[in-house]
């Protein structure tokens, strides 16, 4: 029987990454490793390469310099074992709207190889409230219940690492809470929280590290307590929201 | 397979529901064989020079349509990074794909087949098994292609444009083949000389699909 892979094992790593849109730079020489059990916010002004950054941790990015690892190894070149760990929430639903929710995450648990796909299906549409309307087309849902279906998605297969970029951006007031609630019971049960937030308070309350980015490049990375106010000239950190959430 | 399988059955399952690709690709290829039948008068014997000419070009300019509507559906919402965030591989995706545009167009040959039939006053039973064999094998290498840079395009921004300026400098090599495999079932050749076609076809398609197999993870990254 292989060892158990222990938390700092299972780490997600980038290391010196840079990627570049034709001459310019979104991202310039990151290093950053996350482990399970730890929230991390990655803040920034537009542009800053928040969205950059997750979804080339999310593997759907190539870094042009640099390498993403997943357990030590290349996330790119040995990219199924890690995608299965891995949740990826993004500005794009990732949904089609000609299926309904219940019919969106079927499909994507047989990619992903759920065995019990009812069960989990059901469980991810119970999470996010949406058994009254599982069975409406996504074309005609709100922007606020596809949301709640994507992250429904992105939460199905039980992955470490979850990676979401604004995932609070359309829920009602209801909603952001039950999410809020839900991120933090995942930290405490050992999962990875990666998330981006333009609202730099709600990210703040959910997480123990500070992942600041600016023009690509990493500004600041530690514990958000020690962290100095973010971006000068920009959003002051609230002592009120400081190591709010637990680890 | 069950992911091939699962792929497919997604697609045809939004075509049932939206009825977007296969009305466009039938109504596009009935066009074509309908405007050349009033164009061009044909006795017989110029029915048999024309038709497998008309009959791919028909083929091909529908299939184009049902390609590009093919990966509209994956460019909504992100679907097509949605795929590539499973843990499956990528040529799975291709494969699933790529066959549900062989239904799709398929069943457009079929109807405009039947159109032609009717409007050239043109009988294809005597060489249909031959003919069958050719449109699957055809059809298949121009799908595979379809599929390929369906995707490809999918990611630039004159999609609707990149899609046939990059397809059919390629898809000439099928097309010819398949005209020229087609031209000898509907006039009778010898069985040698059309066995020999449909294998060129049979050759080149497999090449496709092989190519696009090996493709279609480079084609899925940014």
């Amino acid at each position: 029987m292989p060892p158990a892979t222990s938390r700092a094992e299972r780490a997600l790593e980038l290391h010196r990454v840079s990627k570049y849109f034709g001459d310019v730079a979104a991202l310039r020489n990151v290093s950053l490793r996350f482990v399970p059990g730890e929230s991390v916010l990655v803040y920034g002004p537009n542009g800053a390469g928040k969205t950059t950054l997750l979804r080339t941790l999310a593997g759907l990015a190539r870094p042009s310099e640099g390498e993403v690892r997943f357990e030590g190894r290349n996330l790119i070149e040995n990219s199924a074992a890690p995608k299965k760990a891995l949740g990826f929430a993004s500005h794009s639903s990732f949904l089609y709207g000609e299926l309904s929710p219940r019919e969106n995450l079927r499909f994507s648990g047989r990619l992903f190889g759920l065995r019990d796909l009812d069960r989990a299906v059901s469980s991810a549409l119970d999470l996010f409230d949406l058994g009254a309307r599982a069975d409406e087309p996504v074309r005609t849902l709100s922007r606020g219940l596809v949301q709640r279906t994507s992250l429904a998605r992105a939460f199905l297969h039980d992955p470490t690492f979850l990676l979401l970029d604004e995932p609070f951006t359309g829920l009602d007031a209801t909603s952001v809470k039950n999410l809020e609630l839900l991120l933090a019971g995942l930290v405490r049960q050992g999962k990875a929280l990666i998330l981006s937030n333009h609202n730099f308070e709600q990210g703040a309350a959910l997480a123990h590290r500070l992942v600041e980015l600016d023009g690509g490049r990493l500004k600041y990375d530690g514990r958000l307590e020690g962290a100095p106010r973010v971006s000068e000239g920009g959003p002051s950190l609230p002592e009120s929201s400081l190591g709010k959430a637990e680890g | 397979m069950r992911i091939i399988w699962t792929i497919l059955v997604k697609d045809l399952r939004i075509e049932w529901r939206s009825r977007e690709t296969l009305p466009s690709m039938c109504v596009f290829g009935l066009l074509v064989v309908f405007l050349f039948n009033f164009a061009f008068e044909t006795a017989r014997e110029e029915t048999l020079r024309l038709l497998p000419g008309l009959l791919w070009v028909a083929f091909a300019f529908a299939g184009v349509l049902g390609f590009n509507r093919s990966f509209a559906a994956e460019r909504e919402n992100g679907c097509l990074e949605g795929l590539a965030l499973a843990p499956i591989d990528p040529s799975t995706i291709f494969l699933g794909k790529m066959l549900a545009n062989l239904v799709f167009l398929g069943v457009a040959e079929a109807v405009v087949i039947f159109a032609a039939s009717l409007w050239y006053n043109f009988s294809f039973f005597p060489a249909l098994a031959w003919l069958a064999a050719i449109l699957f094998f055809g059809s298949l290498g121009y799908a595979a292609l379809g599929t390929i840079f369906g995707a490809v395009a999918a990611h630039t921004h004159m999609r609707e444009v990149m899609l046939p300026v990059l397809q059919f400098p390629v898809a000439f090599w099928i097309l010819i083949l398949a005209i020229d495999a087609t031209a000898d079932a509907l006039r009778g050749a010898p069985r040698v000389e059309i066995a020999g076609g449909v294998y060129r076809v049979a050759g080149v398609s497999l090449i496709f699909v092989v190519a696009g197999f090996l493709l279609f993870e480079y084609v899925l990254e940014e």
